[in-house]
């Protein structure tokens, strides 16, 4: 199995985010690391704040809720769905909606991607994907453009552009 | 006359596997069109189609060298999509990062757990 370490993000189709990454450890340990809520709070604040709500309720037709607060600012993020298929240390599908921006209207739950998760095991190692399919094209580009979390330094990029190829 | 580029326009373009699969080639550099059917194993209307597209938004641009269409990547146009992959692929590996000190303490306790058998 080729080694990568960082996470691999790709656009297989137009309603679709694919992220993949490597771990070194059986699946059923990232398994246990994905579901079980003391151990999402370690890590899903992907070192932006702390994860203050991490609810699980692991069964088809249970519900999941994640909530951080960035430490920049100190807003809420918060992320909610249901669990549609469990294959334990094998795979997860889930909904997933993103409860908005605050002072914003949050977004409909027809707008819900399906996110399935799968834990698959080489020698040891375990090869993780999240496939998100969304409703459509749109949706997908939406959720896009809004995570666009480095926006402003994109934007301070493009104005040094412009200002070096005025200057 | 070309128009500006949507984001939404470059999401669409960059999709495709096969238009994928054509920047991927011309990252490399400047290819006719003969080049990128032969690489492809495509039918040439079919690369003419998916190089129509990509030129529509911006993402290639052709020149005209004798007889030849030379086609080559347009960075510029496919800045937004790159930039938010790039930092989406940055959240998540941080995410990871984090996983993987979780996944040590398991494997640590499990073997813990094991020696004390």
């Amino acid at each position: 199995m080729t080694s990568s370490r960082s996470a691999k993000v790709t656009l297989p189709a137009d309603d679709q985010i694919l992220i993949t990454r490597d771990f070194d450890a059986p699946r059923r340990l990232v398994y246990e690391a994905w579901t079980t809520p003391e151990l999402v709070k370690r890590w899903w604040n992907a070192k932006r704040g702390e994860v203050t709500v991490a609810e699980i309720d692991l069964r088809v037709g249970g519900s999941w809720r994640y909530v951080m607060v960035t430490d920049e600012g100190g807003f809420e993020v918060a992320f909610h769905g249901e669990f549609d298929e469990i294959s334990p240390s094998e795979r997860i599908v889930s909904t997933e909606v993103f409860e908005g921006m605050p002072g914003e209207e949050p977004p409909s739950e027809d707008d819900a991607a399906a996110n399935t998760v799968t834990f698959a095991e080489v020698g040891g190692r375990t090869k993780l994907t999240i496939l998100s399919q969304y409703p459509s094209r749109d949706i997908r580009d939406a959720v896009i453009a809004t995570g666009m979390e480095d926006g402003m330094q994109d934007a301070m990029d493009l104005l040094e552009e412009v200002a070096r190829s005025l200057g | 006359m070309a128009r500006a580029a949507t984001t939404a326009d470059a999401f669409n373009a960059v999709a495709e596997p096969r238009r994928r699969e054509i920047l991927d080639l011309l990252a490399g550099g400047e290819r006719p069109v003969n080049d990128l059917v032969d690489q492809l194993g495509l039918a040439q209307p079919q690369v003419s189609k998916h190089l129509r597209v990509l030129r529509e938004v911006g993402a290639v641009d052709v020149r005209a060298q004798g007889r030849q269409r030379l086609y080559r990547l347009n960075g510029r146009a496919l800045k937004p999509i790159h930039d938010w992959v790039k930092g989406y692929e940055r959240m998540w590996s941080e995410r990871f990062d984090e996983l993987d000190a979780v996944l040590d303490d398991l494997k640590r306790k499990e073997r813990g757990d094991d020696d004390d058998e």
